[in-house]
């Protein structure tokens, strides 16, 4: 159906999985020092070069990276790829912003209660843009083989099933231990990495709070990280928790503090999503879905000077219910 | 149809209906909507030791009345959690056989017991591209499995246009042939009935139709033959108590509208 090279699309079919010595000698290339990595959002959105393959953290409407996706948007960016676990809102920006049009994941829609995309099933319906569906664990496995330095992982889902029949690169295989039927799904080493935390030191050591989703082995598997934090910590404040610290350093290459980083979606203990505001969007696409996406961009994406600015257009009011939310989990 | 009375709505009758049809003690993993809402009703009731899995990461949470979230991901799926790991191991656990039954919506299922939340239509050219998979593929491939939704003939058909999540694949021994070799369809709880699989075939079986349904009812609503033994038991309406509890569980009727 999509096999490689046929696609009837012009989609950005970039390989995620590299021979190893490859992968090595990136890695190695990299500077792995303890140094300060603090730079603004423009500034790391330079480290995003146009076709690069994109992986996002978070899953659905939390932790979404979204500073760093309004950056890219902003930036008009072309030809990136995107994965991640579960895509909510972002991908219909990426889509209709047009930095991308080619997104794996498992599950594309805002979330269920707002019911299916109506900008997703116009670009994929209409032959626009690409939606690779994996199914969830193979993503994980997919990013947890790139950060384990193999080339691929075996598993024992999918199999019989169309999401398999469609994807071309999937194998099979006889397991030579015990004789079982068995598939395999190759690595996925992005070339950069987008990851939302609560805290980093400006070294990029990591601390997460609550469900960290694929994130660890996102950033072990990417070829580069670019963080975005609620609140930058000093790096005396790592050392007191050390168990805390989720993505070392050296696997960092840019901290950029976004407080709100998510906004309109979750970051645990600090907001929760911010419904109305989701209600607006899924309003704004029901009807005339391609309209009413242009007109958010416009709003919230190329009008605002500054992050700043965007959070002041979803509204203080908003922000603050959200945060007293947010910090619920701790407060009651 | 739905049967729907004065006591209760058709989506409640398939909440209460699936909270049923959990045993306590079970190491549950459930998605998002009635089977998030139902697995949570059971731990109120009659299975207060039903251990809930969330593909977010989360193992054995308690969901907040009236704080029911939009998807298995966000902090309120996290309250009152014994533990929280990333989602591949928490799908893991499903492959390693920790799970007794894996708990999910649908929105077109077939005579074999295979779900389709991908495309409607052919996959080259659908008429409605849906979400996709999300932890559907991986939970109905490697556990037991129980499927709320309502039955309507446009739900159930014979064969769906697309196998998101695998079934009895084509009926037979072609499950096991495929290469999943443990787990499987076990029931599907509707508005209408409690429904079943025939062992050797792997087709769809009536087990129980709920008050004032007949057999005829449930074969109308359903765009294939079903297996209807001639006698049928029917199950016991929703109590006031089951009632009370799923309404202070979801006041807004986020998933029970």
């Amino acid at each position: 159906m999509w096999a490689r090279g046929e696609s009837r699309l012009a989609v950005m079919e970039k390989d995620v999985t590299q021979e190893y010595l490859s992968l090595r000698e990136q890695t190695q290339s990299r500077d792995r020092s303890l140094r300060d990595k603090v730079m603004t959002l423009e500034e790391a959105c330079d480290l995003v070069a146009d076709g690069e393959h994109v992986s996002l953290g978070g899953s659905t409407a939390s932790r979404t990276p979204f500073a760093m996706v309004w950056a890219l948007i902003r930036a008009r960016k072309k030809n990136l790829s995107f994965s991640r676990s579960i895509v909510s809102t972002e991908g219909d920006l990426i889509f209709a912003s047009g930095i991308g049009n080619h997104i794996l994941t498992s599950w594309f829609s805002q979330g269920i209660v707002w019911g299916v995309s109506r900008v997703m099933r116009h670009f994929t319906e209409n032959k626009l843009a690409r939606f690779e569906e994996w199914s969830h664990m193979s993503i994980g496995l997919r990013f947890r083989a790139g950060a384990m330095g193999v080339p691929f992982m075996p598993m024992r889902s999918m199999m019989g099933s169309d999401v398999a029949g469609q994807l071309d690169n999937l194998e099979e295989m006889t397991c030579p231990f015990t004789g079982e039927k068995i598939l395999l799904v190759p690595a996925l080493n992005p070339d950069v990495a987008l990851i939302h935390v609560q805290r980093c030191d400006p070294y990029g050591n990591a601390q997460l709070d609550g469900l960290t989703f694929m994130d660890i082995d996102m950033a072990m598997a990417a070829n580069r990280v670019i963080l975005t934090t609620e609140r930058i910590i000093s790096n005396d404040q790592i050392r007191r928790r050390p168990d805390q610290t989720r993505i070392p350093f050296f696997t960092v290459d840019a901290v950029v503090e976004a407080p709100y980083g998510c906004a309109p979606h979750e970051c645990f203990g600090v907001y929760e999503p911010l419904f109305s505001h989701m209600d607006y969007y899924a309003e704004l696409t029901r009807k005339e879905p391609m309209e009413g996406v242009k007109t958010y961009l416009d709003e919230y994406y190329y009008a605002p000077k500054s992050w700043t600015e965007y959070l002041n257009l979803i509204g203080l009011e908003k922000l603050l219910d959200a945060a007293r939310r947010g910090r619920s989990i701790y407060d009651d | 149809m739905t049967i729907e009375t004065k006591d209760f709505t058709a989506s409640e009758l398939l909440c209460v209906m699936s909270a049923r049809a959990l045993e306590d003690g079970q190491v549950v993993f459930a998605g998002v909507g009635i089977p998030l809402l139902a697995a949570t009703l059971a731990q109120r009731l009659h299975a207060p030791g039903v251990t809930i899995l969330f593909e977010g990461g989360t193992i054995g949470p308690h969901v907040v009345p009236g704080q029911l979230p939009p998807t298995t991901n966000e902090q309120r799926c996290t309250r009152k959690a014994n533990m929280l790991v990333s989602i591949t191991e928490v799908l893991l656990l499903l492959q390693r056989g920790y799970v007794d039954v894996g708990f999910m919506g649908g929105a077109q299922i077939d005579q074999y017991g295979n779900l389709n939340s991908s495309f409607i239509g052919s996959a080259d050219d659908p008429s409605v591209r849906l979400p996709g998979t999300g932890g559907g593929n991986d939970i109905s491939s490697l556990t037991r499995m129980i499927v709320a939704m309502p039955q309507e003939k446009r739900r159930f058909v014979e064969n769906v246009d697309f196998i998101t999540s695998p079934g009895y694949i084509r009926g037979g021994t072609s499950r096991r042939d495929s290469g999943l070799i443990a787990g499987g369809m076990y029931r599907v709880v509707t508005d209408l009935a409690i429904l079943g699989f025939d062992d050797d075939t792997g087709r769809m079986r009536v087990e129980a139709l709920h008050p004032g349904v007949t057999p005829e009812q449930a074969q109308e609503n359903t765009g294939f033959e079903l297996i209807i033994d001639s006698s049928i038991p029917t199950t016991e309406p929703p109590t006031a108590e089951e009632l009370a509890a799923l309404r202070h569980l979801d006041p807004d009727k986020v998933y029970t509208a």
